[in-house]
């Protein structure tokens, strides 16, 4: 019987590109700049990678399909390179591969890395995406903004939420990412905002404003992993280490039936409970130090603190306005500024949410350390939510 | 007994105010200063063949079998699709049986009478009903007096030998090369010939011409016709040849110009749908048309007459009207004016149609899947189920949802993508007794619904091809209304 994944992998390097508008940089740029500080960090040579994944969205606009595009940008030793793709979720879904890689034995380091070029499509917002030939013929020409706002609706309807109320509770949620990017060097977004600004932005999508939406961006993380055992060998200390990763995959059940009420994430809550068993952890609120969550739009982390069991059903706006997920709050959220300033480099952002909860159990941080954490969780989450892909993994210093 | 056994109607929501339009084209046509009313015009999303389905829903209701509809005739002289039988669409979209015979007629103004004549001919031969439906969407040249005059909208009639309501007892019919207005194959818009011109020589002498044959046949007298129908948009020109043909000037029925303007191949037949709703047993009505000639047809209405009632009706749709003084809208949604549309709207719409039609069901007809076990409801149908836990295989029998009461979970209205209307409304919809569907809400203004809000569901365009000129058609939801136009049910 599978016993999870907890301790079985430790985090031998990270490294993470400048996000942002990088006109200057091609998405094999983004790479190598990522792919470098990893290397530097783990003290590795090329020749010691086992294996390698590749996370990538958009292809019509990135790097192009398949495993080479990674593998010649970096000059791989001819080594494995399998190019994973799940929306938004891709970063999370790579770093699984090379993790599952590793405690299997099959190799003893592996690399995950996920890049996204944007930036090339010449508009903004997220390119359009191709979705089969049947989808197109009855699905709405959606787009993920409204998509979203669908969550603050259904939420607005079920909690008897005055909208008023809501909207002020979703721009806390972005003025609190906009305070922690500003401490961030590599973020997109560096720049503090208020309420006031929020409230008045225009609309993109009801109820939606341009400041509840992330950023759009160019970047590139990588992270390197090993066992612990392989690490410590390597003279590493204070390992941080895996303790759970977990997937769940919509099925259509909220798409077509009329079970869910549209006002949560189903995968997010399923994932949650499957992370929590396998990492050992029965009292989320007070064991996890800090999150890092898929705020691609700001109604998504409000309402991601419930299904992560970190809010009471129906809470999580008092709990937003009150501060609780603040840096100086209970459970810290996007300490280094979230998809909403660090930005949204969409194959990229699982392993840049892995960077900085990595950074900060190792206490390397910077102007936004946090006090002592020693478990962080990560929400990671491709799709939309009526049909999605949720990974929620932690990680944790070892033996915690 | 063969003839009318129920019939409906359609008018699009948006009104265009002629006013607006003399306005913005004072500086260049000042001859329209005076023009007053208002003049239906089509959604972004609609066409003759939309137009059609929604008349033929309204005419038939909320039916389940309509197996009954052996054959169907579709007038129009604006089809969407020169090649491509646009009456096969109407049937995929009411669910008509694969069998029907369906077919499209056009190339006169007149073309829904003749429609009509043939139904009678073919409920000789077939055991079921013949549904007759006429639309049409014109198109016109800014600042032209057609711009003005001619509006959208579309009618249907049942016409069979069960629970008749109005029986045809004469006809008449004259085919000439009377040219008042033509439109070569491949043109969008009419080239007319003088009005007075086709006044005198063409309506005056034509016209009463088949009236008095139709009569004639009927065996009734012109003194006693009670609804009097001619559909023109020349002044008093319905008095004229009411006048000529010995017509009392209290039959003539109600031409609705003023307020929806003339549309076209679908006038009669809306007129003849308007008077219906009022007709009383034993009452005499003429409907003649002009075009390459002239047609009219004499009926009677039957004691079943004040029986029956259409879904919503002429009347219904003509006060749900919305004005609309925006004048670069009516432009854009007919194509004459080209709004930039930004990257976001360069995407390709290609339709890949082996996939049309191994879903066609789904998508024309909006049917879903029910399982048979657990009675849950699947749109798009699969083979599988979404049923927790244990997913049962080949379980689901066809559901049809398109009548179905619904009502919205969630929504937004987006201003990020290219949209020929926006913002774009989309949103989850919940259909009572089960299903739900992500889809896209049409015929609705900011601020109108919320969760909670009663939705129907209408045939729309959903897409259009302009690289290879397809239109692809699909269901919405709009909110439903009374008949003044007011959302009801918000929740």
């Amino acid at each position: 019987m599978a016993n999870g994944i907890k301790d079985k992998v430790a985090i031998l390097g990270m490294g993470c590109s400048r996000f942002g508008e990088r006109w200057d940089a091609s998405p094999e740029d983004l790479m190598l700049e990522a792919y470098s500080e990893a290397m530097q960090d783990a003290g590795i040579t090329p020749d010691q990678l086992g294996a390698a994944w590749f996370s990538t969205h958009m292809d019509d606009v990135g790097t192009g399909r398949g495993g080479t595009p990674m593998s010649i940008a970096l000059r791989l030793p001819n080594i494995g390179v399998t190019r994973v793709e799940n929306f938004c979720a891709g970063g999370s879904e790579a770093i699984r591969a090379a993790v599952y890689a590793v405690a299997a034995g099959a190799c003893d380091i592996a690399l995950a890395v996920g890049v996204e070029k944007l930036k090339d499509t010449g508009y903004g917002g997220l390119p359009v995406a191709t979705v089969g030939t049947y989808i197109p013929q009855w699905y709405p020409n959606a787009v993920a903004p409204a998509n979203f706002a669908q969550v603050a609706a259904a939420y607005r309807y079920k909690h008897r939420v005055d909208p008023k109320t809501l909207k002020r509770a979703i721009a806390h949620v972005s003025v609190k990412s906009h305070e922690n990017g500003a401490k961030n060097p590599k973020a997109h977004l560096q720049k503090t905002i208020t309420e006031e600004q929020c409230l008045r932005a225009p609309t993109i999508a009801a109820p939606l404003g341009l400041f509840d939406c992330c950023g759009v961006s160019d970047g590139a993380a990588a992270v390197i992993v090993t066992t612990p055992d392989i690490a410590r060998g390597m003279g590493k200390r204070n390992l941080v280490t895996f303790k759970a990763l977990q997937i769940a995959c919509s099925n259509g059940w909220e798409l077509q039936g009329n079970g869910w009420d549209g006002s949560y994430f189903h995968t997010t809550r399923i994932a949650a409970k499957r992370a929590y068993a396998e990492a050992g952890i029965d009292r989320p609120r007070e064991q996890i130090s800090m999150t890092e969550v898929h705020d691609c739009f700001s109604i998504t982390e409000l309402v991601t603190m419930e299904d992560l069991f970190l809010s009471d059903e129906g809470n999580a706006v008092r709990d937003v306005l009150e501060g609780e997920f603040d840096a100086s709050g209970r459970v810290p959220c996007q300490i280094d500024g979230g998809l909403k300033c660090f930005g949204h480099p969409v194959g990229a952002s699982g392993i840049r949410m892995l960077y900085e909860i990595y950074l900060q159990l190792n206490g390397r941080a910077g102007a936004r350390q946090l006090g002592d954490p020693s478990l962080g969780l990560i929400h990671n989450l491709g799709g939309q939510p009526s049909q999605n892909v949720c990974s929620v993994s932690i990680i944790g210093r070892e033996g915690v | 007994m063969i003839g009318i056994t129920a019939f409906g109607g359609y008018i699009p929501r948006l009104r265009l105010s002629r006013e607006a339009v003399a306005q913005a084209n004072a500086w260049y046509a000042p001859q329209f200063a005076s023009q007053k009313g208002e003049r239906a015009f089509a959604n972004w999303d609609e066409d003759s063949v939309t137009m059609a389905v929604a008349a033929a829903r309204d005419c038939m209701g909320p039916s389940e079998d309509r197996s009954h509809v052996r054959c169907l005739l579709l007038a129009t002289n604006t089809p969407p699709f020169a090649e491509r039988l646009n009456s096969a669409i109407v049937a995929g979209a009411l669910t008509l049986d694969d069998t029907v015979e369906a077919a499209d007629l056009g190339g006169t103004q007149r073309v829904a009478l003749a429609a009509v004549t043939q139904a009678i001919a073919r409920s000789n031969t077939y055991r079921g009903d013949v549904l007759v439906l006429a639309a049409d969407r014109r198109r016109t040249r800014a600042a032209s007096t057609q711009e003005l005059e001619y509006g959208d909208g579309a009618a249907a009639l049942l016409i069979g030998r069960n629970n008749v309501l109005a029986e045809l007892i004469g006809s008449a019919t004259l085919s000439v090369d009377f040219v008042d207005h033509f439109r070569a194959t491949g043109s969008e818009i009419d080239y007319q010939w003088e009005e007075r011109w086709v006044r005198d020589e063409g309506i005056s002498k034509l016209v009463p011409r088949v009236v008095a044959g139709a009569l004639k046949e009927a065996g009734v007298t012109a003194d006693k016709v009670d609804h009097f129908i001619f559909p023109t948009s020349f002044s008093r020109m319905d008095a004229q040849v009411a006048k000529a043909c010995g017509v009392r000037g209290d039959a003539i029925a109600p031409s609705m110009m003023e307020r929806i303007g003339d549309c076209g191949a679908a006038h009669g037949l809306l007129m003849l749908a308007h008077v219906l709703e009022r007709a009383q047993p034993g009452q005499i009505i003429v409907l003649a048309q002009f075009g390459s000639g002239a047609q009219a047809v004499v009926l009677r209405a039957t004691p079943l007459i004040t029986g029956f009632k259409p879904a919503r009706g002429v009347s219904s749709w003509l006060s749900r009207g919305k004005e609309d003084r925006n004048y670069t809208r009516f432009l854009s949604f007919g194509g004459q004016l080209q709004l930039e549309r930004g990257m976001r709207g360069e995407q390709d719409r290609k339709t890949a149609l082996s996939t049309a039609w191994r879903n066609r069901t789904a998508l024309l007809g909006l049917v879903a899947g029910k399982c048979r076990v657990t009675g849950s409801v699947h749109y798009p149908p699969s083979r599988l189920s979404y049923d927790p836990g244990a997913p049962l295989q080949d379980t689901q029998e066809p559901y049809k949802l398109a009548d179905r009461p619904a009502s919205i979970l969630s929504w937004s209205a987006e201003y990020l993508s290219y949209h020929p209307s926006p913002p774009h409304h989309y949103g989850q919809i919940d259909f009572e007794g089960g299903g739900r569907i992500l889809m896209d809400f049409t015929d609705l203004d900011v601020g109108e619904v919320d969760s909670g809000t009663a939705m129907e569901m209408v045939f729309r365009i959903k897409d259009v091809d302009t690289l290879r000129g397809y239109t692809r058609y699909f269901w919405k939801a709009t909110p439903a209304r009374d008949a003044s136009g007011a959302i009801y049910n918000i929740g």
